[in-house]
């Protein structure tokens, strides 16, 4: 075990794929000589050679049309979009080819392609550093997404979309790369080396995509997040005193509903979470599934706190971002009278 | 200020909307479409740095002569028996494109797109690379399977959506995918595959292997950003690529001019990337199969991608579901100044006396019952809209490589419903 950040477990589990893989080629905008804007591919060049990890021309397109092509080569790409707020210019060549590849070519050809991108806001990145498109992938059958809260599960994870042979959109919450974001801008954020997930094992081992993590056991309200997310629900929840379950979906699809609807139907209420805004996000799709599936068990109205529907504003971020005040009221909504 | 300089005596800007010469009913007269002399190109050696090659961009690469002669240093100097497979193999995708788009008209499917006139760009192409080497097709070049021995049963099989139709009903007719013979699923998304072959010209040269790619796309999506992306990484990577734009003058109504023609020629692109760079004579099958042969070579030998352009007819409709005396004038096909690929060859290999106007009729014909007994073999396995041929599972399957809880609940739903929709469909299950 060693002590990681997350950028450092993605690295390490970059590395460790690397070495086991002959097929694994990283590419994307500054990744090679310079190992990213994040670091998250630093040395990686230098250890596994040009050929493996590359730096890109400036464009989306080329970059997921290139992996993707790479893929039915039989090489199993993992491109970086630098932010997910670029990653629009590649979209046709994600929703069209990669995502389709395998259905319409009867699996001929397939898309092993694990697309890295770095999402969401809370580090004054203004409206073109800070979005979380989640919701866009998650709309396009045939692609899994893939969001991690802990260095440890985002080596896990990105370990196991790598080696999965369908294309994952991996998306890296960056407000949390160096430690556990809880909502409140104005304390000091503590570092990961401070927290057990950032023991992190530099072999090889995997998470599961499709397995939520339920990380604080409840029985008041579940709370569904993802993410930087994670972090924020927690510490609202422990502020409060509510005896909250939070799962932490970090697969988004496929689903862990198994998780979530036994959760559901335990605590009767349910909160969901996300940065991203809220007209069509994913937690519509959980709203309407939890509706489908545990409506007989619930004792109040699924609640929704989101990103608001407006692009993500640079001065005003902390009036934007969905935190322990939004959450705080929802929370008051649905479990208010077991408190009160 | 800016607002303080005077402005009533600036003249009024304008837009300019490109519109093709001739619209229905027009008199063609194609008298100013520069022909060059064939035989007239020099032949540049295979590791010729572009730059020096740039003029070749607004030639023509062109072998036979008005005499049907083979001419100049382009001349492949390809055997009488190589040509005869090139004939023949160009006259049975003809015969089939003509018979599978009567089939589309007898609502034996949807949907069907003819590659007529423009036979020798995939044909002689494929001819000229080796049988392993990777194609990114669009979807005209249907000739590419019939060179590299793609049964036309299969086809069909295909273009019914039929139960034997390996890709499971799954695509539009004539979107063909095999692995085995190196030949890309084809997108309707235009232009798509020319990042993708790219990649795959990248991931061979980074294994070092000895295969290159190759890909096609019309001259309309060229201006699709897939395509400059492609072009952008093929120069930077110095990608092991061939890349053809087949200039066949229409996208669907919209005539060349709004992907640029009215400006500079397509091969031009490649100079402003530094790229090698040929036009080629698209309806002499000589000269596309000995440009298709040195950018072969020349990616081959570590010297990197080209780009061709071959100047061509679409002498049909783009497809079934358009109708082109609609939108320009019938004519044109009648006046192309480059003629037909097949009567051009045809003509060349009776000069050469090794064909006859006898035998190229007894072809034809042959041709024409080959399809024959194909589309009757495939018309066993069903034709489109009779019937369900696939069992309901196979939509819900390579969706993902294993089937997720939802997907595996749509497809309950769909089985149930088929037991309501179709209670005595039992017999296709």
């Amino acid at each position: 075990m060693t002590t990681m950040n997350m950028i450092e477990a993605i690295n390490s589990g970059l590395d460790n794929m690397m070495a086991r893989d002959d097929d694994v080629v990283i590419m994307g905008e500054d990744v090679g000589y310079f190992g990213g804007v994040f670091r998250a591919t630093a040395g990686l060049q230098e250890k596994h050679g040009k050929t493996r990890c590359f730096d890109t021309p400036i464009s989306e397109c080329g970059i997921i049309g290139v992996a993707v092509g790479m893929a039915a080569y039989g090489m199993r790409p993992v491109p970086e979009i630098q932010f997910a707020d670029y990653i629009y210019p590649g979209l046709d060549q994600l929703v069209s080819e990669a995502a389709r590849l395998r259905y319409r070519s009867a699996a001929e050809f397939t898309s092993a392609i694990t697309v890295r991108s770095p999402f969401g806001g809370g580090i004054f990145g203004g409206q073109t550093h800070s979005q979380s498109p989640e919701s866009m992938f998650t709309h396009v059958c045939g692609l899994k997404t893939v969001i991690p809260s802990t260095p440890y599960d985002a080596k896990g994870l990105l370990i196991s979309a790598i080696e999965d042979n369908d294309p994952v959109m991996f998306f890296e919450p960056k407000r949390i790369y160096n430690g556990p974001f809880t909502g409140y801008y104005d304390k000091p954020v503590e570092p990961w080396s401070k927290f057990e997930a950032s023991e992190v094992p530099e072999d090889y081992y995997k998470i599961p995509l499709g397995k939520a993590n339920i990380v604080r056991a409840g029985e008041a309200v579940t709370i569904l997040a993802y993410g930087t997310m994670v972090h924020v629900a927690r510490a609202v929840v422990e502020e409060q005193g509510v005896d909250a379950e939070v799962i932490d979906l970090r697969t988004l699809v496929p689903l862990d509903i198994e998780t979530i609807e036994a959760s559901v139907k335990k605590t009767g209420r349910c909160l969901i979470i996300h940065e991203a805004t809220r007209t069509s996000g994913f937690g519509a799709e959980l709203s309407a599934l939890v509706q489908e599936r545990c409506f007989y068990h619930l004792e109040a109205p699924i609640e929704r706190v989101t990103g608001f529907d407006t692009p993500y504003p640079h001065s005003l971020e902390w009036a934007y971002f969905p935190g322990p005040v939004r959450i705080g009221e929802a929370l008051d909504k649905i479990v208010g009278e077991l408190t009160a | 200020m800016a607002d303080d300089k005077p402005k009533t005596n600036l003249p009024p800007l304008s837009l300019h909307v490109p519109e093709p010469k001739y619209r229905p009913g027009d008199t063609v007269d194609y008298s100013d479409v520069v022909i060059p002399k064939a035989g007239d190109q020099p032949r540049p050696d295979l590791a010729s740095d572009p730059a020096t090659m740039r003029e070749m961009v607004y030639d023509m690469v062109r072998v036979l002569d008005d005499d049907y002669k083979a001419v100049g240093p382009w001349d492949p100097k390809l055997s009488d028996e190589t040509l005869l497979q090139m004939l023949k193999t160009m006259a049975q995708v003809r015969a089939f494109d003509d018979r599978l788009h009567r089939m589309q008209r007898q609502g034996k499917t949807s949907f069907y797109m003819k590659s007529t006139g423009e036979e020798a760009t995939s044909v002689a192409a494929a001819m000229a690379l080796h049988s392993d080497d990777m194609c990114f097709p669009s979807y005209r070049q249907q000739g590419i399977l019939f060179v590299r021995g793609y049964p036309m049963v299969d086809m069909i099989n295909q273009i019914f959506s039929n139960r034997e139709d390996k890709l499971k009903g799954r695509q539009l007719p004539i979107m063909y995918c095999s692995r085995e013979l190196g030949f890309f699923s084809i997108s309707g998304n235009l232009a798509t595959q020319y990042p993708q072959a790219v990649g795959w010209a990248m991931a061979s040269a980074a294994k070092g292997d000895t295969r290159i790619a190759a890909t096609w796309c019309g001259e309309g999506s060229t201006a699709e950003g897939d395509f400059h992306s492609a072009m952008t990484f093929a120069a930077v990577y110095n990608a092991p690529i061939v890349m053809n734009i087949v200039n066949n003058q229409w996208a669907i109504s919209s005539f060349s001019g709004f992907a640029g023609a009215e400006r500079t020629t397509f091969a031009a692109r490649a100079a402003g990337y530094g790229i090698a760079g040929l036009r080629v004579d698209g309806n002499d099958p000589l000269a596309v199969y000995a440009a298709t042969q040195w950018a072969a070579e020349r990616a081959r030998t570590n010297n990197g991608p080209t780009l061709i352009e071959h100047f061509t007819y679409r002498a049909e409709a783009h497809s079934t579901s358009d109708d082109p005396s609609a939108y320009r004038s019938a004519q044109e096909r009648e006046e192309w100044p480059l003629g037909d690929p097949i009567t051009r060859l045809k003509r060349h290999l009776i000069h050469r006396g090794v064909w006859s106007k006898e035998q190229h009729e007894a072809l034809d014909k042959e041709c024409i019952d080959a399809v024959k007994v194909a589309t009757k073999e495939a018309e066993k396995n069903g034709i489109l809209g009779h019937g369900l041929h696939q069992p309901f599972e196979t939509m819900f399957q390579d969706v993902f490589e294993e089937m997720p809880w939802h997907l595996k609940e749509q497809s309950d739903q769909a089985n149930r419903e088929r037991e309501i929709k179709w209670p005595d469909a039992e017999a296709s299950k």
